[in-house]
């Protein structure tokens, strides 16, 4: 029995990793989308906490955890004066212009030939460990679960739900929106430093705008409503390209495109039938269920 | 006594209209003040700049003794300042209570430390906080309604709701923007109560309403506008029978 569940630890760790990892990113996005916000510089972030900790535990020889202060430090530092000017517009111009910080962040990196360029920092001392991504998911997840319905908590659903009636309720709606803007990028920077110690090379490209377009779609997959949907997200998006490896022979298709063609589905079907993401399935059913027993006594 | 609310030549322009031209008015503490006239005089218009909503053009607006105008809405709520909203701008998937818990967030002052660490002090003041919800929405009539998401309230609930939720920050200044539209007569009555109660407590209301009778019931002073310019102001009886208002509201006689 051990041994089995050593053999899948061993088979499976890099998956666990990612699934914790992932889930890091996907509560990253999640924290702005909380008060209505669609940022998307995430990738970014990610990126800044990344190198940031490959050079201070390459370069400077810093101790490991206190490199990992700096992943969350520096792309927290850097998110204030990202978000005084951008988070004073909304929608579509606010994603657009934290694309464009990432995209900026990304090409910085590829053009700056201290950090190799576009192929990266290569042979990180591998850090991370798994009780290490896990418990600062648990940590993140107690935060999120503790603002909400606390006065914070209220006031971040009152800037979602109607900005300008928030404000004249006296909420300081800018401050608000910079903190979640700061504790995302603080949470996307950490998931940038385990992944860099955990995978031992970091590059440019790892964090451009389809990496962005992943973390966003693992939170609206698992369901942006509540705090721990973001992380069923990432954990089911992240085990189904290990699943469909194994059923790929089955069905006669390359594992690769099937993984596009799956991921696709799921997307389109969660957008139409689960607008609140995977986690509102349970009360999906019992509606369903509830219409049709309504609809046999009706008949 | 000074006023707490005084607007003094205030002016508004949306592009060439000047919806507020060269407002005046004053609101004494503990008044219930109506601001009516006919549609498009700049009512509205009036509450978004004391409320900080808009910026007035030029003029000025004070609060006590400190200048308002130009101010962002949330510091003009915590001077003392709340507002309900003409159509109705309560946060629909929030449940009534939730909708009057987000208007005490001037009031309360937990500590973040405490909520962290699930301290009882973080307890004992969220309960009280909720306490004082379902008391303000057993003052307005929805003890029954405490828990219904605002989305599935009828109108007039939901106008009650918002004068709860306005007044869960315990404000010197209540805005009330059309509060009875939409509701019936009984309810109307209620409203009108409330309103007198408020101002019994020394708070001021300024009461923009197109129902002719619950403004002369409860209004202690009446201002009137007509295309942004104050046309008349006084006790009810005397605005009702100004010339320049009836003609405003019904035209001159030829």
């Amino acid at each position: 029995m051990w041994d089995q569940l050593a053999d899948l630890y061993a088979t499976y760790q890099s998956t666990i990793a990612f699934i914790g990892i992932n889930s890091l990113l996907a509560l990253s996005v999640y924290t702005t989308l909380s008060c209505g916000q669609l940022a998307l510089g995430n990738a970014g972030f990610s990126a800044i906490g990344a190198y940031a900790a490959a050079l201070l535990t390459m370069q400077a020889h810093w101790p490991f955890p206190l490199a990992i202060l700096a992943a969350v430090a520096v792309p927290a530092v850097v998110a204030v004066p990202l978000g005084l000017p951008v988070l004073r517009i909304r929608g579509i111009f606010l994603a657009i212009a934290t694309i464009g910080f990432g995209e900026v962040v990304r090409l910085g990196l590829v053009n700056w030939d201290y950090v190799n360029g576009a192929q990266g920092i290569v042979a990180i001392p591998q850090k991370t460990e798994l009780w290490m991504i896990y418990l600062a998911v648990a940590a993140a997840l107690f935060v999120l679960a503790r603002l909400r319905g606390s006065k914070w908590g209220f006031a971040l659903e009152a800037i979602r739900e109607d900005e300008p009636a928030a404000r004249t309720m006296g909420i300081a709606t800018t401050r608000y929106k910079l903190a979640m803007l700061v504790l995302g990028a603080a949470l996307a920077g950490l998931a940038g430093g385990f992944e860099a110690h955990f995978t031992f090379m970091v590059a440019p490209n790892g964090f451009g705008f389809g990496r962005v377009v992943d973390m966003l779609v693992y939170a609206v997959v698992g369901g942006s409503q509540i705090y721990w949907g973001p992380v069923v997200g990432a954990a089911f998006l992240t085990l189904l390209p290990e699943i469909l490896r194994e059923v790929a022979p089955l069905v006669g298709i390359e594992p690769g495109p099937l993984r596009l063609l799956v991921n696709g589905l799921v997307l389109l079907a969660v957008i139409l039938f689960l607008p609140n993401g995977m986690v509102s399935l349970p009360r999906r059913i019992a509606e369903w269920r509830a219409a049709r027993v309504a609809a046999r006594s009706a008949a | 006594m000074s006023p707490l609310l005084a607007l003094d030549r205030v002016e508004r322009a949306f592009g060439g209209v000047r919806a507020v031209d060269g407002a005046g008015f004053a609101v004494a503490p503990g008044q219930v003040h109506g601001l009516i006239g006919p549609n498009g005089a700049g009512k509205t218009t009036v509450i978004n700049l004391i409320s900080g909503l808009l910026a007035p053009t030029a003029g000025s607006i004070q609060l006590g003794d400190r200048p308002i105008h130009g101010l962002p809405p949330w510091q003009v709520a915590a001077l003392g300042v709340a507002r309900t909203f003409q159509n109705i701008r309560l946060f629909p998937d929030l449940s009534a209570r939730d909708n009057v818990l987000v208007g005490q967030h001037l009031r309360r002052t937990p500590s973040l430390a405490a909520r962290m660490l699930m301290l009882p002090s973080a307890r004992t003041e969220e309960r009280e906080a909720r306490e004082r919800a379902e008391a303000l929405l057993t003052r307005v009539g929805l003890s029954e309604r405490v828990h219904e998401h605002a989305r599935h309230l009828s109108y007039g609930e939901q106008r009650r709701v918002e004068i709860a939720r306005a007044l869960a920050s315990a404000p010197r200044l209540l805005l009330l923007d059309e509060p009875t539209a939409g509701m019936n007569p009984v309810e109307v009555q209620a409203v009108a109560q409330l309103i007198r109660r408020v101002a019994a407590e020394g708070q001021s209301v300024l009461l923009v309403e197109h129902n002719v009778r619950l403004v002369m019931d409860v209004c202690d002073t009446i201002t009137v506008l007509c295309f942004g310019k104050v046309i008349a102001e006084g006790a009810p009886r005397t605005v009702a029978e100004d010339p320049a208002v009836i003609a405003a509201y019904l035209g001159n006689p030829k």
